[in-house]
């Protein structure tokens, strides 16, 4: 099928939210609102040491003092943090053995959005560790994994088993009083994925979680720890929806990133939150945090495709420490009726010889505002640190707005950044060639469009790219022909 | 006493001082009103992020000067562009020097902001422009909105081109240990007028100097305005330069800004569009070393279809100076065929120099072409060894490259003396000689 631009204008603009239902279980949730015993009895429920439960305390006890943050380019009414249930998860949480043990109902939720684990099972090189309301409850592929000796388990589970790990790099990249949203994840994230990587080891298999959030009135606090050990390599997915919603949902991720010597790290998401409704109702808060840091020859890459939520604060950044390494970070953000998207990156260059390449392309329609914000920064000592960026933009629709806010500050003489932004819609010029060529209008803008993303699309591991496609709605992949 | 309690009370003696029927009253007290709740900016303000007004602000500043000291031309005629006739309008310490100046009444009005607030016949065009353009709440704008007293007023009536340029030059000459400037500027060019403008703040000792100037500048529709402003000023000087100009249908106004000299340099420039096929230009050309601090902050309004805006700035930076480019393009909803585009490229000569550098675009219509580009890199080393191979030592081959560089700027000041005082300029700061015929 191929579209014209007014009929992908009236397509984007009537697009319901296909993901959204609400799945019925019972769930265990502590009483709304937030105070130091509340994070003491998350602790206590997830069955931390005490060590733990210090260090969310004294992260509880800097955002106390923080404020929210107002810089970005997004206008919403803040969430009242003492009106929000910080713990819920599902109530039985037995052990599964066996598929057929666990809540027919979960199951259900899981074909729904065509991930049923029977499939995902089958489905070769995938491992999926599924946080539903915050609790991991099925983890797949566990075995093939520990047989290299790879970790991929719940963050809580790795509190417990792996406390050495834990201990040695949580908050590293992240510090608990990095921002207000990351302190608040520190006090009382309730689960989150844990993953480490071996010296020399290859990871055979895409690992990916899923995130949900469900129970009604309940902030997801997802922590994600990944750690690849020296000469290590290893592909992260990260994926969402949510169910549809009337009052908004708060989302606090953060995930840190560890490359070791030698190692890399690629970490692709999906998002795909309920973004409200077409009146600019409802819709998720999705304030991430997530961070990477290279050392030696080290290597990582932000993956993003983000088409969801209400309002998003997202900045995927690179912490290039050691010498010779390189951080690279392509997004697609696609914007619709009242969204609000506030992304981009950072990349710190600290040592020497480090590269960093931006490709950001954010499309909008409806009413929504699509802002870039980046930085490249560039210290004293980073001698032939290369930056290249690029964002572009495509505006659809006379009520949307795109805006670039980058941030260059360099202190090296040796230093090359290169920064380049477009704004445009698309280009007469650019369908006349087209037409010139045999290729009716219908296809040529089919064929722009589908070229305005695939730098990014591209860059996604095969399970994802075709997710990503359905979500995008304006990737006509496959309708050229 | 900060500066800021010093400026209110200051303000109390300007009062009473100023005569009963000045027309600016109700401005004035609603812009001290605004400055006194706003304060001087501090790097919290996104807008300031990268420049502190500290160390400037520290002085002991006279905010009058009280005692008057006459200059000599001989002593100053460097300062000015002599090859060429020009209407001179100069300020020695703020206060209107007859006898280095040139103005006239004749066919357009080249004079003062004091005569132009006293004189009952210039109250019309103050009643229409003074004030409107420049933005209220900007609390330095409102701080020199308050002291308005003294600067150049231009009137540049109907299809009128005026066949020599026009040179504003402030001299500081040290009889205060400190001192703070506040000129206030009007520029008006009616329809199908045209006018060039080159404007000059010279400091003659090593007293601390600062001034926070604002010009407002209104072109009628065709009409064209060029303007150069040439910053080379003595380290103990500082400069906060607020112009604001709005365009009217089919005219053209361009800006170049040059900055060598000065300790701290603020530019605040900001364009409003009226009407449509509008052009604008801002270009500049920024080098420094020893520890100076520029900061060019631009603004570029494109509220009306069809219009254009060209903005071009090169920096070229070494020994502790820190240069800061924020520009902003902004987009309006109504505004398609809007073509912008904005360029900062800049060198870092050592490790030390620092460039902030924020190229923003905030776009609310779709049908548009808006690029932005913005490089920092450094000089190409296998030009270097190519003029080197050839004989050319090595200061003068970066010399000469990094003048190359910023050459593209030079080619389109329309004032061939200009251009030549830029290259002489130039050519001194790089301390070379480039061998081209100035």
């Amino acid at each position: 099928m191929a579209y014209t631009e007014e009929e992908l204008k009236k397509e984007l603009e009537t697009q319901e939210y296909a993901y959204g239902f609400y799945t019925d279980i019972e769930a265990d949730t502590l009483p709304v609102g937030l105070n130091e015993d509340i994070v003491r009895a998350i602790s206590k429920k997830k069955e931390e040491p005490e060590w733990m439960t210090e260090w969310r305390l004294e992260a509880f006890r800097a955002w106390e003092e923080m404020k929210e943050p107002d810089w970005a380019n997004v206008h919403y009414e803040k969430p009242n943090f003492q009106n929000i249930s910080y713990y819920s998860a599902p109530k039985k949480k037995p052990k599964y053995e066996s598929l057929d043990e666990v809540d027919p109902e979960l199951l259900d939720t899981f074909n729904k959005l065509g991930i049923s684990i029977d499939e995902q099972k089958k489905l070769a090189g995938v491992a999926v560790d599924i946080v539903m309301d915050s609790v991991s409850v099925a983890t797949t592929f566990k075995k093939t994994l520990a047989e290299k000796g790879i970790i991929f388990c719940s963050i809580s589970e790795a509190i417990k088993e792996h406390p050495e790990l834990v201990k040695k790099y949580l908050g590293t990249v992240v510090p608990q009083k990095d921002n207000f949203y990351a302190a608040l994840n520190s006090a009382v994230f309730s689960d989150g994925s844990f993953c480490y990587i071996p010296k020399g080891v290859r990871c055979p298999m895409e690992l990916s979680t899923y995130f949900r959030i469900n129970q009604a009135g309940t902030g997801q606090f997802e922590r994600t720890l990944v750690i690849a050990d020296e000469g290590s390599y290893v592909s992260y997915l990260e994926g969402c929806t949510a169910p549809m919603r009337d009052e908004n949902q708060l989302h606090a991720a953060v995930v840190e990133l560890i490359a070791l010597d030698d190692a890399e790290i690629k970490y692709s998401t999906v998002q795909n939150w309920f973004p409200g409704g077409k009146d600019g109702k409802g819709g998720v808060f999705n304030f991430v945090t997530k961070r990477g840091l290279c050392e030696k020859n080290a290597k990582i890459s932000w993956t993003q495709v983000e088409t969801g939520s209400a309002v998003t604060w997202k900045y995927p950044s690179c912490v290039l420490k050691g010498d010779n390494s390189i951080g690279e970070f392509y997004s697609i953000a696609v914007t619709n009726n009242y969204q609000q998207a506030d992304t981009g990156t950072k990349m710190i260059h600290l040592g020497k010889n480090t590269r960093s390449t931006i490709i950001s392309k954010g499309i909008s329609a409806g009413k929504s505002q699509n802002s870039y914000r980046g930085l490249v920064q560039v210290s004293s000592r980073a001698d032939n640190a290369r930056n290249f960026s690029q964002c572009d933009s495509l505006l659809m629709g006379n009520d949307c707005g795109a805006h670039t806010f980058p941030y260059i500050e360099a202190k090296n003489k040796t230093a090359q950044i290169e920064h380049e932004a477009t704004t445009s819609k698309i280009g007469e010029d650019q369908i006349f060639y087209c037409n010139q060529r045999g290729i009716d209008t219908e296809k040529a803008i089919a064929l722009i469009v589908n070229g305005f993303s695939k730098e990014v699309l591209n860059k996604l591991p095969m399970e994802f790219a075709v997710e990503a496609q359905k979500l995008l709605e304006i990737s006509l992949e496959g309708s050229v022909g | 006493m900060s500066l800021k309690d010093k400026l209110a009370t200051s303000y109390m003696v300007l009062e009473n001082q100023i005569a009963k029927n000045d027309p600016l009253s109700d401005i004035r007290s609603k812009a001290i009103q605004q400055f006194e709740n706003q304060g001087f900016p501090t790097k919290k303000e996104e807008a300031w992020k990268y420049t502190s007004l500290n160390s400037v602000l520290k002085p002991d500043y006279n905010v009058f000067a009280k005692k008057e000291k006459a200059i000599e031309y001989k002593d100053v005629k460097p300062y000015f562009i002599h090859d060429i006739e020009t209407y001179k309008i100069v300020f020695i310490d703020g206060i209107y020097s007859s006898h280095l100046s040139e103005t006239s009444h004749e066919g357009l009005d080249v004079c003062l902001m004091s005569a132009a607030l006293s004189k009952p016949k210039y109250k019309e065009v103050i009643d229409t422009y003074f004030n409107k353009v420049a933005k209220e709440d900007d609390s330095l704008t409102a701080l020199n909105t308050a002291f308005t007293k003294e600067g150049a007023y231009i009137y540049i009536p109907k299809s009128k081109v005026v066949e020599k340029p026009i040179e504003i030059i402030h001299f500081a000459t040290g009889v205060e240990d400190a001192l703070m400037l506040q000129p206030r500027n009007l520029v008006v060019v009616e329809e199908n007028a045209q006018v060039q403008i080159i404007e000059r703040h010279q400091s003659l000792t090593s007293h601390p100097v600062l001034t926070n100037v604002v010009t407002e500048m209104f072109v009628g529709k065709n009409a064209v305005l060029d303007y150069y402003k040439i910053q080379n000023d003595l380290e103990s000087a500082s400069l906060i330069d607020n112009t604001y100009i709005s365009q009217e249908g089919n005219s053209n106004a361009s800006v170049h800004t040059f900055s060598f000299g000065g300790k701290l340099t603020r530019n605040n420039l900001n364009y409003y569009h009226k009407g449509e096929y509008i052009d604008s230009t801002l270009k500049g050309i920024t080098i420094l070393n020893d520890k100076q601090h520029v900061d060019h902050y631009t603004l570029v309004d494109h509220a009306a279809p069809n219009c254009e805006s060209h903005q071009d700035y090169k920096g070229i930076f070494s020994e502790k100076s820190v240069g800061v480019f924020n520009g902003k393009i902004l987009v309006d909803r109504i505004a398609q065929k809007t073509n912008a585009f904005q360029q900062n490229n800049n060198i870092l000569l050592d490790d030390t120099a620092t460039i902030n550098t924020k190229p923003q675009l905030e776009i609310f219509a779709d049908d548009v072409k808006c690029s932005h580009g913005c490089t920092i890199g450094q000089l190409d080393p296998e030009a270097l060894f190519y003029l080197k191979s050839r004989g050319i030592p090595e200061k003068e081959a970066k010399g000469l490259l990094t003048y190359a560089f910023a050459n593209n700027v030079l080619e389109s000041v329309r004032i061939p003396e200009v251009q030549k005082r830029i290259n002489k300029l130039i050519a001194n700061k790089l301390g070379i000689n480039l061998g081209l015929d100035f």
